[in-house]
């Protein structure tokens, strides 16, 4: 899964898959943390706070980058990376 | 469970790996629900059921409903055509992605964890709220204040840079 996230992180040409491949990198590292907390240190709580923390992190991180995404598709009317060059214009 | 959790980790395989081949976006989205969705069942499948009901509504309910409106919004005839891309570039993210992959996989296969079942029970809601407010060691009063100035900030990040002038 994480490593489907970085595929397509490198790989695709639009913003908004680039965002949905950094969800799936995201939720890798997540279950990674949930499932090292409860197999290995059941009496504490570290990776489930941690994962806690980046679900929110990432849902504000989604927030603003839709932003950004938006706005840039108004100006541009696509959103394929190449075309980014055209904001310095 | 043994059973259950093959049929979420395939679940979770199998739509991660469509979510990023798929040619149209809003498939992708759709994939990347299904994930979300096997990964807050994996949450319940651990016990950790506060986690799974976050994961749910945040991502499931949440984001997904974002990106699918942000879809629709910026969505173009011109999107079903196939982007050009260098088969350097795919062949190196290939590399990357198979090569990870291999490794973690030899990584997992030739070395054993301690413990091979999840032990304890369920987390108490009191004592999640207790560590998630209290200012002692183990408690988390301090990232908890920062992730709510945090959204806070996104939240007016958001409004500012989207909206019309």
């Amino acid at each position: 899964m994480l490593f489907a996230g970085i595929y397509g992180f490198v790989t695709r040409r639009n913003l908004l898959a680039i965002l949905i491949s950094v969800e799936l990198v995201l939720n890798a590292v997540d279950i990674n943390f949930a499932v090292f907390n409860r197999y290995l240190f059941p009496a504490q709580l570290e990776g489930f706070f941690f994962t806690l923390f980046v679900i929110g992190i990432s849902a504000c991180e989604a927030a603003v980058a839709i932003a950004i995404i938006i706005n840039i598709y108004r100006n541009l009317r696509n959103l394929e990376v190449t075309n980014l060059s055209q904001l310095k214009d | 469970m043994n059973i259950i959790f093959w049929i979420l980790a395939a679940v979770i395989a199998v739509c991660s790996i469509l979510t990023v081949t798929t040619k149209r976006i809003l498939r992708a989205a759709t994939y990347l629900l299904f994930v979300l969705f096997a990964t807050a069942g994996i949450y319940f499948l651990l016990n950790y059921s506060f986690l799974g009901a976050v994961q749910l509504t945040v991502y499931a309910g949440g984001i997904i409903i974002l990106y699918v409106f942000s879809i629709f919004l910026t969505s173009t005839t011109r999107d079903e055509q196939k982007a050009k891309l260098k088969t350097g570039k795919l062949a190196a993210g290939l590399l990357t992605a198979l090569a990870g992959a291999a490794i973690c996989i030899f990584l997992i296969l030739t070395h054993s964890f301690g413990a091979t079942y999840p032990v304890g029970d369920e987390v108490q809601m009191s004592e999640i709220g207790t560590a998630l407010l209290g200012t002692g060691k183990y408690q988390y009063l301090l990232p908890f204040e920062a992730i709510g100035v945090l959204l806070l900030a996104g939240i007016i990040g958001g409004i500012l840079i989207a909206r019309k002038r």
